[in-house]
């Protein structure tokens, strides 16, 4: 599974590092370091719904460290199966 | 007052505007001959002798519009009809000489060059050595330098006269800078433009949805929206079609990352980030050259991220620069950039899509630091080094670093290097004085404009180069 986080300007304003944080902690956290890759993307053309994400090729938007438990748990954990 | 600097940029503008007008509906080559006819009609007021000169004129600035990457290996060029041949006779005595008692000129002539005849003073040309002293010692202004300003303007001697007394450039010395070609009364020299190439990625994203054009903006930027907010003018650019706006200056994070480590690792450093510095180092002082940062362009640096992390994308990077126009041409960066333009070509591209600058969102531009941002002007990338260094927890105090603002300052300080006598250990070399708010594709150069990067630079959210660069960690 690919994950990307926006990084674009409006994303970043809006705090898209810790987002990028939260998922690595919680990749490591789960040891799920093999299928995820993690990476950073400049825009994924939702600059008014940030922060964004893509994960594979869907993407998802409004993260926040509020409700980042909930997409890990339904985008990411789910799909893979955990 | 005019949004440009002078009334030669206004013209340029109308024929770049133009060009972008039947790029963007695909009907540029059959209009080829239509352009300077649109601009100039029938009836109307020339300054050249006639309209059909005026109009030959305006032909070479459509067919310099229309320039394809790889097509040349130059980008500044004369436009022969349109050079007034202006003289070049250098120190002259004029009308206001009163012939005096005091006569410093003569006192002050190292040649012995000047004398009294007819009680006015004379130089004779044979002596004259063109030092300028007596106009320096003349009260009453009566000392005129006849210079062209193309040649005064080149601080390397790349222009002369031709045969036929047109400027000619010395493409064995010309790095590209635009100096002569933004200081030309006659806008007789000009930067090839790729604007029709920018305006053809641009169409191709808006029918097919398919490669997503960025927009790599330098952070001269901030010292270019003297019309409008800098948020308009991001807003602006999304307007013309780009899919997203990107700080060069998240590059020049990592390129002063980067260089801090290897300045540490060498001991005795010069950048990497102005072409026409890394080209004049190249032409000029090719011992030196391997001291060149081995670290790519902020430019290039970003452009390759942006093609990792979007596969399929196109860059194109809008800055002040002329001589970036060669420098994405190089065979070792052409993956990066798909296509340079000037601010000056910016604005071109806002009049062709007629951008309504008061309903515009908001347009947010905040990827950098502080660090990044102060690339933009002359002292910038010396201090972003400086912090690096502490930042890398690097020894901080054996750095010497030499400020060269203008390509004059460059060359003393090559030769000094290539000598072994200089007292610095890392040369920051600008092509361009000031820095690139000096860069000739500027729309306007002003006094504030140091004053306007670094208010632009301090308004970064990210407070330190690591916290701008964290998100590649």
């Amino acid at each position: 599974m690919k994950i990307f986080v926006c990084v674009g300007s409006s994303c970043h304003l809006k705090g898209s590092y810790h987002i990028l944080e939260a998922f690595k902690q919680a990749v490591a956290d789960n040891h799920l370091e093999d299928d995820i890759t993690l990476s950073a993307a400049f825009c994924l053309g939702k600059c008014r719904d940030g922060v964004s994400i893509k994960i594979d090729e869907e993407i998802v938007t409004g993260l926040s460290l509020e409700t980042f438990p909930d997409v890990w748990q339904t985008k990411v954990l789910k799909p893979l199966g955990k | 007052m005019s949004r440009f600097d002078s009334h030669v940029q206004s013209v340029k503008n109308d024929i770049l505007t133009a060009v972008c007008n039947y790029a963007r509906q695909g009907t540029l080559y059959e209009n080829i001959h239509e352009i300077p006819k649109e601009i100039m009609p029938k009836g109307s007021a020339s300054a050249r002798c006639c309209i059909y000169k005026g109009r030959a004129i305006l032909s070479e600035r459509v067919a310099l519009a229309m320039t394809t990457k790889g097509a040349y290996d130059h980008v500044i060029e004369v436009i022969d009809i349109a050079c007034d041949d202006c003289p070049e006779s250098g120190y002259e005595i004029n009308e206001n000489c009163r012939g005096c008692l005091a006569h410093r000129c003569i006192d002050a002539c190292p040649r012995g060059a000047i004398e009294i005849v007819n009680k006015r003073a004379h130089i004779d040309k044979d002596k004259c050595i063109n030092c300028g002293k007596c106009q320096q010692a003349c009260p009453f202004s009566a000392v005129t330098n006849r210079v062209r300003p193309c040649e005064q303007a080149c601080k390397i001697g790349a222009i002369s006269k031709s045969p036929t007394g047109e400027a000619m450039i010395d493409r064995d010395k010309c790095i590209s800078c635009g100096a002569c070609a933004y200081q030309c009364p006659f806008g007789a020299i000009s930067d090839r433009s790729f604007i029709s190439q920018t305006i053809e990625l641009l169409e191709d994203y808006n029918k097919t949805g398919e490669h997503p054009v960025f927009a790599l903006v330098a952070p001269t930027i901030a010292s270019q929206c003297t019309e409008h907010t800098l948020s308009q003018v991001i807003a602006a650019i999304k307007v013309c079609g780009f899919h997203a706006v990107i700080e060069a200056a998240l590059g020049a994070d990592i390129v002063a990352n980067l260089e801090a480590k290897e300045w540490d690792e060498k001991g005795f450093l010069t950048n990497s980030c102005c072409p026409g510095y890394v080209d004049y180092v190249e032409r000029f002082f090719p011992d030196m050259a391997q001291h060149i940062s081995h670290n790519p362009s902020p430019m290039v640096v970003m452009g390759r991220i942006l093609k990792e992390k979007h596969p399929g994308c196109r860059v194109v990077f809008i800055g002040p620069c002329t001589a970036k126009k060669l420098e994405f041409q190089k065979e070792q960066w052409r993956d990066a950039i798909d296509n340079v333009i000037t601010f000056e070509e910016l604005q071109a591209i806002f009049d062709s899509y007629e951008v309504d600058f008061d309903h515009l969102d908001e347009g947010l531009l905040d990827q950098a630091s502080y660090f990044g941002r102060i690339f933009a002007r002359s002292g910038g990338l010396t201090t972003a080094l400086h912090q690096a260094l502490i930042e890398n927890k690097l020894e901080t105090s054996k750095l010497k670093p030499l400020i060269c603002d203008g390509i004059e300052e460059c060359r003393i300080a090559l030769l000094k290097a290539s000598k072994g006598v200089l007292k610095e250990n890392f040369i920051e070399g600008m092509a361009c004085v000031s820095g690139c708010i000096g860069g000739a594709g500027n729309v306007t150069h002003g006094p504030k404009e140091r004053a306007q990067v670094d208010r632009y630079a301090s308004s970064a959210m990210e407070k330190t180069i690591h916290e701008a660069i964290r998100i590649f960690d």
